[in-house]
């Protein structure tokens, strides 16, 4: 095997990755890209596919493509290729309803297991979703997902519930979002004694699969057999009926994965390679897909109208213009930036020429990835219902804050914050998005930065289930970016009052000693191969890990940008008057290297 | 400079076209009956297919309100599965000893019972059927039915799509009220005369004068250009993501370029201007994800222009030539032609390498911009 071709049909562009093996074993050799052709006048996703290929082989003279348009295989000197695999989220992804009997229970389950399985979740239906049961099967009908996923119950728990839920969804007859002649797909995992009542109701109306209990008792939540049957329903009902995919399922050598999947894998083995909690973003052009593995644990969240291009008015709409506003280094005007925003949504496979306009989408990137991470953490808690080691009364059982725990993911503890998508892995300069995801996400204590290079970690997600060589070295030694750490405490403090002193070991012996003041950023190159000892030294109000003015050692290792020392405090505030914000945050964008000063100066002035 | 002879990676571009065969699929959301055959002119209001979707459920929890085990329920049902009922029948009934006090439970609705559960204890009635139909949108010829669901018309038309709708599908006499393409439309300018027309503006619309047109019975408006702010506050929301076409707002707006003072393009203002007086079928629905559509003005006619096919212009992808237009700024909504197109990534202001290619502008300048900013021009 010598050459391997991979694809992500995404919701607005189509980009091919090509890679060989050569004498240093697997590597990246370039890229083609094109606009998704899942609509009209196309309607057919392999058209996007082949134009992409195309430039791939202008690029590198290497013939990929048959004439009829077919990909070559297997691969002979300088033509064809010896596998080819595709992750895909064109056409809207996978559109999932998920329900449960009570929605922090079963229903935040069922949601977990959609998500995890790469869907986007259109709603969650529950007893206690506050509505009446006619306006249960309005929106019910009213979605036109692509797949349903029921869960409910506790094996040998009540089964009226669920029951009386399955019957709701039977009532209202959903219709699938793909084609009339089409059988909507329903997961049903709950409560295992009414699975013959189940398939009274639903067998005739649905494509139904009947797995185990997502949450067989409260204590446990058992997701996999959930997520490998919307797997395979996704590949069997779903793909098929999009437009063109009929012909891609037969020209990929492994099933077609949804590009969060994908993606999903790749934070995973970030997390088992490094042995360290990490969050992972996907922020793409429709969607902002975070994950999280934290002591072990996968989730994946998705903001399904946060997005960059598609959804860029519906940050704007979320996080209101003024708070993209703030993180603009030059006086703009609201309507101006709404009116920048919404050309973009309209024409969302454009890019950004001039740096005015890259610079009001790099600040509406920092807005899309907190509200991700805030979204994120509603969905990454502990098990809820289940009482942690407190005999539960009745009232808690009415009472249902007693049930409700917070997020587990604190900032401090992760080690590991690593992006993708074509915003962060565009960005020109590893500095511009370094300080887009600290900014985004506001890590805490000490933090490394990874980085996907030119968006490939869905493909090499995908490549995994099938050559797991390859994709492990393309990943070391291409894929992931590692740009640096930044050091950051937890407090607030006075502009100018020192913050932390921060002793660093150099590889060559000597020690550097940097005193940090509040408000400021300092960015020390560091290769990505070197790893020092730091002695952090906080102030009294500042937490870096140990504690409130505790010293903490730690092993850091730098990267393309290098350390960053971050002593802006956490949560990051910035001021009020636009003068001295702008004056701030010129300061930091100055510090970090990120845009071209010369012609920053010229926006200041108007040119 | 080494550059390719042709460009595959573009981006397809809004039609603007004097005649074209405009083909409208109109399909019931579900089965029906189609009334129309292949062949048939229709006008654009024949209803096409009509049929009745099921009506909405209602649950009743009927094992609760007779105070029984819902397994006890069908002891106690006095309608059943498949049986006609309407609003206040008695469905369910409890007699105590001697007969003497019963719990009843009754029918919200008009309906048929659909379902009594001995697991939950409810009770489904499904409530009468709602009638829907499809009419044919745009007068012309039935060129195919689809059995149950409904067909295909065909008709001779100009198309201009526009880039962003906010109304559905309306119908009226295009009247021009702008002199040029450039042209501010405000309150004054909106005449009382204008009911049923498709009013056609220049670079911008203020909600002053969309309001007045709302007012006046204008069914559309057709502009260039209108402020965010103009949007938000005819729509009473923010748009937050480009899925449009079931606002009832009064009227369609259709944008052809852009947010903000965008001039409409020459050709789309001349095309529009040439068919003054001419009935007009519009429709605002955009989605811009999953399957994409774009707002659009129709406007059948019987004349023949020369021009290249569609189909021809998308075989042929980008060459030197090519009329584009620029979709981003600093260049934005400036029509040219492809001059070149560079094969080697070009730095551009932002500090990203980027495929380029050349565009000669309508006033003669060449500029640089990249390939994702332009799209193809369909005439």
């Amino acid at each position: 095997m010598k050459y391997i071709l991979a694809t992500d049909v995404g919701s607005t562009t189509t980009k091919a990755r090509f890679f060989s093996k050569t004498n240093e074993g697997w590597r990246y050799v370039t890229s083609g890209e094109a606009p998704t052709t899942v609509e009209a006048p196309y309607e057919d996703v392999t058209l996007g596919v082949i134009n992409a290929v195309r430039e791939v082989e202008e690029l590198t003279n290497h013939r990929i493509l048959s004439r009829g348009g077919r990909i070559i295989r297997p691969s002979k000197g300088n033509d064809g290729v010896d596998l080819y695999c595709t992750t895909s989220s064109a056409g809207g992804g996978l559109q999932m309803l998920v329900a449960g009997v009570m929605r922090i229970m079963t229903g935040e389950s069922a949601n977990r297991a959609a998500l995890g399985a790469g869907a986007i979740v259109m709603d969650i239906i529950s007893q206690d979703d506050g509505r009446q049961p006619y306006e249960r099967i309005r929106k019910i009908r009213y979605l036109r997902p692509d797949m349903i996923l029921l869960a409910g119950g506790t094996d040998g728990g009540s089964t009226t519930h669920v029951v009386q839920i399955a019957e709701t969804i039977s009532a209202a007859e959903p219709k699938a979002r793909l084609g009339a002649g089409y059988e909507l797909p329903l997961v049903y995992a709950g409560n295992k004694d009414i699975r013959p009542k189940i398939e009274d109701l639903m067998g005739k109306k649905f494509a139904l699969t009947i797995v185990d209990n997502l949450r067989p008792s409260l204590e446990t939540e058992n997701a996999e057999p959930t997520r490998a049957a919307i797997h395979e329903l996704f590949m069997e009902h779903v793909m098929s009926h999009a437009p063109g995919y009929d012909k891609l399922m037969k020209w990929t050598d492994v099933d077609i994965m949804p590009t969060p999947a994908g993606e999903g894998i790749a934070m995973q083995v970030i997390a088992e390679n490094y042995k360290t909690n990490v969050i992972g973003v996907g922020l793409g052009g429709a969607t902002t897909n975070v994950y999280s593995v934290v002591e072990g644990k996968f989730v994946r969240s998705v903001s399904a109208n946060l997005g960059m291009s598609y959804s860029v008015c519906n940050v704007m709409k979320e996080t209101g213009v003024e708070n993209i506003l703030r993180w603009i280094p030059f006086q703009a005007d609201a309507n101006e930036i709404k009116k920048r925003l919404m050309n973009k949504m309209t024409r969302p496979t454009t890019i950004p020429q001039t740096l005015e306009d890259m610079l009001i989408e790099h600040a509406t990137a920092r807005e899309a990835l907190r509200l991700g991470l805030k979204h994120h953490k509603t969905i990454a808690t502990r098990l809820k219902g289940v009482a942690l080691g407190l005999e539960r009364t009745v009232s808690d059982v009415f009472d249902q804050t007693a049930f409700l725990e917070e997020t587990y993911i604190k900032m401090m503890n992760i080690g590991i914050i690593a992006g993708t998508g074509g915003l962060l892995s565009h960005a020109p300069k590893r500095t511009q998005s370094m300080l887009i995801l600290i900014d985004g996400f506001q890590p805490e204590g000490v933090t490394r930065i990874f980085q996907d290079s030119v968006f490939m970690m869905p493909h090499l997600g995908v490549l995994s289930t099938v050559h797991k060589e390859a994709a492990s070295q393309i990943f070391d030694k291409d894929c992931l970016v590692r740009v640096g750490t930044v050091i950051a405490p937890v407090g607030e403090g006075k502009e100018g009052e020192s913050v932390m002193t921060v002793a660093i070991e150099m590889p060559d012996g000597n020690t550097k000693e940097e005193e940090v003041s509040f408000g400021e950023i300092k960015k020390i190159p560091f290769k990505g191969n070197e790893a020092a000892k730091v002695q952090i030294s906080p102030r009294r109000g500042f937490d870096v890990g140990a504690g409130q003015g505790r010293k903490r050692e730690a092993i850091v290792t730098g990267g393309e940008v290098g350390i960053v020392l971050d002593g802006r405090g956490r949560p990051l505030r910035l001021p009020d008057d636009s003068e001295s914000r702008i004056r701030r945050l010129l300061d930091w964008l100055g510090a970090m290297e990120c845009y071209d000063p010369n012609r920053l100066s010229q926006i200041q002035s108007g040119k | 400079m080494k550059t390719s002879e042709q460009a595959y990676a573009y981006t397809p571009g809004l039609k603007i076209k004097r005649q074209t065969i405009v083909a409208k699929v109109r399909k019931l959301p579900i089965r029906g009956e189609v009334l129309v055959g292949v062949g048939d002119l229709v006008s654009h209001d024949t209803i096409v297919a009509e049929g009745s979707i099921p009506g909405d459920p209602v649950m009743v929890n009927a094992a609760f309100e007779i105070d029984v085990e819902p397994d006890a329920l069908r002891n106690y049902v006095v309608k059943n599965v498949g049986e006609a009922v309407r609003k206040g029948d008695i469905i369910a009934r409890t007699n105590s000893i001697f007969g003497l006090f019963k719990t009843e439970c009754r029918s919200p609705i008009d309906g048929t019972i659909e379902l009594v559960s001995d697991l939950s204890g409810q009770i489904v009635i499904r409530g009468s059927p709602v009638k829907i139909a499809i009419d044919a949108y745009v007068p012309g010829k039935v060129t195919s039915v689809i059995p149950s669901e409904g067909a295909i018309i065909e008709t001779n038309a100009a198309l201009v799509q526009g880039i962003l709708g906010i109304g559905g599908e309306a119908h009226g006499k295009i009247r021009v009220l702008a002199s040029s393409p450039r042209d501010v439309l405000g309150a004054e300018n909106i005449p009382e005369d204008v009911a049923g027309h498709v009013l056609v503006g220049g670079s911008n619309i203020n909600f002053d004068a969309i309001m007045r047109a709302v007012k006046a019975g204008v069914r559309g408006i057709v502009t260039g250009g209108i402020e965010p702010a103009d949007v938000t506050k005819f729509l009473g929301t923010e748009i937050g993501v480009a899925i449009t076409g079931e606002e009832e707002t009064g009227l369609t707006l259709i944008i052809t370029e852009g947010f903000g003072q965008m001039p409409m393009s020459q050709r789309t203002f001349d095309l529009l201007k040439s068919f003054e007086g001419h009935m007009a079928a519009i429709n605002g629905a955009t989605q811009i994800r999953a399957g994409v559509m774009r707002p659009e003005v129709v406007i059948p006619h019987e004349k023949t222009f020369e021009q290249i096919s569609s189909a021809d212009q998308l075989a042929a992808g980008m060459v030197p030539g090519t009329i584009v237009r620029i979709i981003r700024e600093p260049y934005f909504g400036a029509i040219g032609k492809v001059h070149s197109l560079p094969v080697e990534l070009k730095r551009i202001e932002t500090e990203s390498e980027v495929r380029v290619l050349e565009v000669e502008l309508d006033d003669g300048r060449i500029v640089t911009v990249p390939r994702a900013n332009v799209e193809i021009i369909e005439e």
